[in-house]
């Protein structure tokens, strides 16, 4: 008679595998909490939430917040909205994600297959850059944009940026390339192929999960950076996150939180679009030099 | 004035010397195999005929012209890889003529050339293919398909048939053999296969440390090797080393071995080398390979010099063709190759037959050849 216990094993299990589905959702819905909070507040009339049932749904739906923090609020002295700021955001974090990925790419390549007398005391300094807190950096980079005459403009904040990313994108793809076989370079080499040739042709091609995973982790860092915005960037050139913090903390007038919600996940779409679109090859990526040894 | 020409080659690796003067040549048309123990610095002399490495000393010429600080390009060399080195991203044709396309050759007659060697090798089907799609054996037919369409003056083989099963290595030996019969390309290859040194191998150079320790056809390394090491390395059983006493009686010399359970051995040889009298009373190392130590009826007829005992046989195996005999002379296990067929049994004693003209000494000290 082993049915019936058979039976009540897969009942056992049932059960089980219910709970633990329980216990995932509670956890994701609290996960996901703080960006509904958000959505839901940020298409609601400022009345609604003064009311003070942050988590309700709108009882009156409105894009007018949306449109406030797009391109009226008052941030700063000027009432334009974070618009221009989000296009300064642009125009820092592509460059600078672009140029530091490829000068990582190049420096992974140098360091690992056209290697050179003391090639890993450099690969070590590059790496510690990695360790250095933003705010050591500070003033000995305030006093070589000025000297440059870069302080205050986006190229500025490009190339600290970029300074300052490579250390991670050479760490990335030297571990990435030190798995990439030798013998591929040797190979090229002997069918003519030049440094930027075999780099271009030979390497490139195979790079992409490691060019996901640098990029994605070059876009958050850079563009979520309120520091280096903050502090080398004036009203000309100020990225999203300080003219958010702006936004949010002006004193004059009523808090508008509806457009500070509406203001907040317009600064955080970008790098979720980011995520949505390369998100899948970032866990490849991460895993491919563990896989290919 | 040989084709290939080495002289004096020296390669340090920070301050570990790799390769310490090796002196090598190959006629035109030759093939030269390689061969060495792992690390032995077989690949870095490849290399540094590829011009993949930068040498430290010597020089290297091909017909007549140093090559030494030409780019590995120019040097009119093409090499296939252990791991055959195929370019992930492209295509079969992609990779069979990347090289022409980095020389600007004309996309026509990029694929007339790239035809006419997949049909050589046929793999004219697989050449839409990505390497990833394509068997061990088809990978290797391609990679030599990209050394192929070179047309150079020497082709590079590092050890490009160790990562093919047994069956396949067979067939792409016999394969690459062919080629080298119908281009009469002058070929240097590196091995770790016993086999595929003596078929294949014009000539075979035998490395050790970094230092050449032989180099000569494979009937010379085989017959005659120059020192113990060489010996040792070449043939497969391995040829028995035996510790032995000389003995000068009279105008000959005789050698002699303790044996457990048994009298000691004591065998005559008339045809000793000259230098071995002058061991007379000290050991040396008496060398015979198994197929000169066999049952009476198995010996060479031919030999002029045969000397029999009553051996001891602790362990026979069969292997088809042929049996192998294990006993023991001197403290060393002693392989004696017999035909399939004799009459032999672990824990009895057979008479077996030492070939002495195919016999070897060899100073224990030195480890050079007593001749
Ligand atoms: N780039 C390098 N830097 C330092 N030492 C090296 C380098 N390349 C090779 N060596 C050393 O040189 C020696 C010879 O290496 P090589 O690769 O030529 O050996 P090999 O005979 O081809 O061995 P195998 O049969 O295992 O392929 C080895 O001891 C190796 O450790
Ligand atoms: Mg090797």
């Amino acid at each position: 008679m082993s049915m019936p216990s058979a039976d009540n094993a897969t009942q056992v299990n049932k059960l089980a595998r219910g709970l633990i589905y329980i216990v995932l959702i509670l956890f994701a819905i609290y996960y996901l909490l703080p960006l509904y909070v958000m959505i839901v507040n940020s298409v609601k009339p400022l009345s609604e939430i003064r009311e003070g049932n942050m988590l309700a749904l709108p009882r009156e739906f409105t894009l007018d917040p949306w449109y406030t923090a797009w391109s009226t609020a008052q941030i700063g002295v000027q009432a334009t909205g974070l618009k221009p700021y989000f296009i300064n955001s642009i125009l820092m974090a592509v460059p600078a994600v672009a140029i530091s990925t490829l000068l990582g790419a190049l420096n992974g390549f140098v360091l690992t297959k056209w290697r050179f007398r003391g090639d890993n005391l450099v690969f070590g300094l590059m790496l510690l850059a990695c360790f250095i807190p933003f705010q050591i950096a500070l003033i000995p980079a305030a006093r070589i944009l000025g000297m440059l005459g870069l302080a205050g403009t986006t190229r500025g904040l490009v190339l600290v940026h970029v300074a300052y990313g490579l250390g991670f994108t050479t760490l990335f793809f030297r571990n990435y390339y030190a798995a990439f076989p030798t013998e591929l370079v040797k190979a090229a080499q002997i069918d003519g192929a030049s440094f930027f040739q075999i780099f271009r042709r030979i390497l490139l091609p195979s790079s992409a999960p490691i060019i996901v995973v640098t990029v994605i982790w070059q876009f958050t860092n850079i563009w979520n950076d309120f520091l280096f915005g903050a502090s080398f960037g004036d009203f000309k050139s100020q990225p999203m996150t300080v003219a958010l913090n702006n936004l949010v903390s002006s004193s004059s007038g009523v808090k508008e939180y509806n457009v500070h919600f509406a203001g907040a996940i317009l600064a955080a779409l970008p790098t979720l679009f980011v995520y949505i679109v390369s998100g899948r090859y970032f866990v490849r990526g991460l895993m491919a030099g563990a896989v290919k040894g | 004035m040989s084709f290939l020409q080495i002289r004096n080659l020296e390669k340090t690796f920070g301050n570990v010397k790799v390769l310490k003067g090796i002196d090598l040549e190959v006629e035109e048309g030759g093939f030269l195999v390689l061969v060495g123990p792992s690390g032995c610095g077989k690949s870095t002399l490849l290399n540094s005929i590829a011009g993949l490495e930068a040498i430290t000393g010597g020089s290297i010429s091909i017909g007549g012209k140093a090559i030494d600080g030409l780019h590995p390009s120019q040097r009119d060399i093409a090499m296939v890889f252990q791991s055959y080195a195929l370019y992930p991203n492209m295509t079969v044709a992609g990779n069979i003529g990347f090289g022409m396309e980095i020389r600007g050759v004309a996309k026509p007659e990029r694929d007339k050339a790239i035809a006419t060697v997949a049909e050589m090798l046929q793999i004219g089907h697989l050449l839409d293919r990505k390497p990833s799609q394509l068997s061990g054996g088809q990978r290797q037919r391609v990679a030599i398909g990209r050394a192929l369409v070179r047309k150079p003056q020497v082709f590079l083989f590092d050890e490009p048939l160790s990562n093919l099963d047994a069956k396949l290595r067979v067939d792409m030996r016999t394969e690459i053999k062919r080629l080298h019969h119908r281009m009469g390309t002058t070929i240097v290859y590196v091995t770790h296969d016993q086999i595929e040194a003596m078929t294949l191998a014009t000539k075979i150079a035998v490395l050790k440390d970094g230092v050449l320790q032989q180099s000569g056809t494979p009937a010379e390394i085989y017959n005659n090797p120059a020192n113990l090491f060489v010996a040792d390395f070449m043939g497969s059983p391995a040829m028995n080393l035996i510790p032995v006493t000389i003995k000068r009686n009279g105008s000959g010399v005789s050698i002699s071995t303790p044996r457990e359970e048994q009298d000691p051995l004591v065998l005559g040889v008339p045809n000793a080398p000259a230098g071995l009298s002058a061991h007379d009373g000290k050991e040396v190392i008496f060398g015979i390979r198994p197929e000169a130590l066999t049952d009476r009826d198995g010996a060479d007829r031919n030999a002029a010099n045969v000397a029999e005992s009553e051996c001891l046989i602790e362990v026979v195996e069969p292997a088809g063709s042929d049996t192998f005999a294990v006993t023991r002379l001197g403290r060393k296990h002693v392989t004696a190759r017999l035909r399939a067929d004799a009459n032999v049994a672990a824990g009895k004693k057979t008479k077996l037959a030492f070939n002495l003209d195919k016999a070897v000494f060899f100073d224990p000290a030195s480890g050079l050849r007593i001749v």
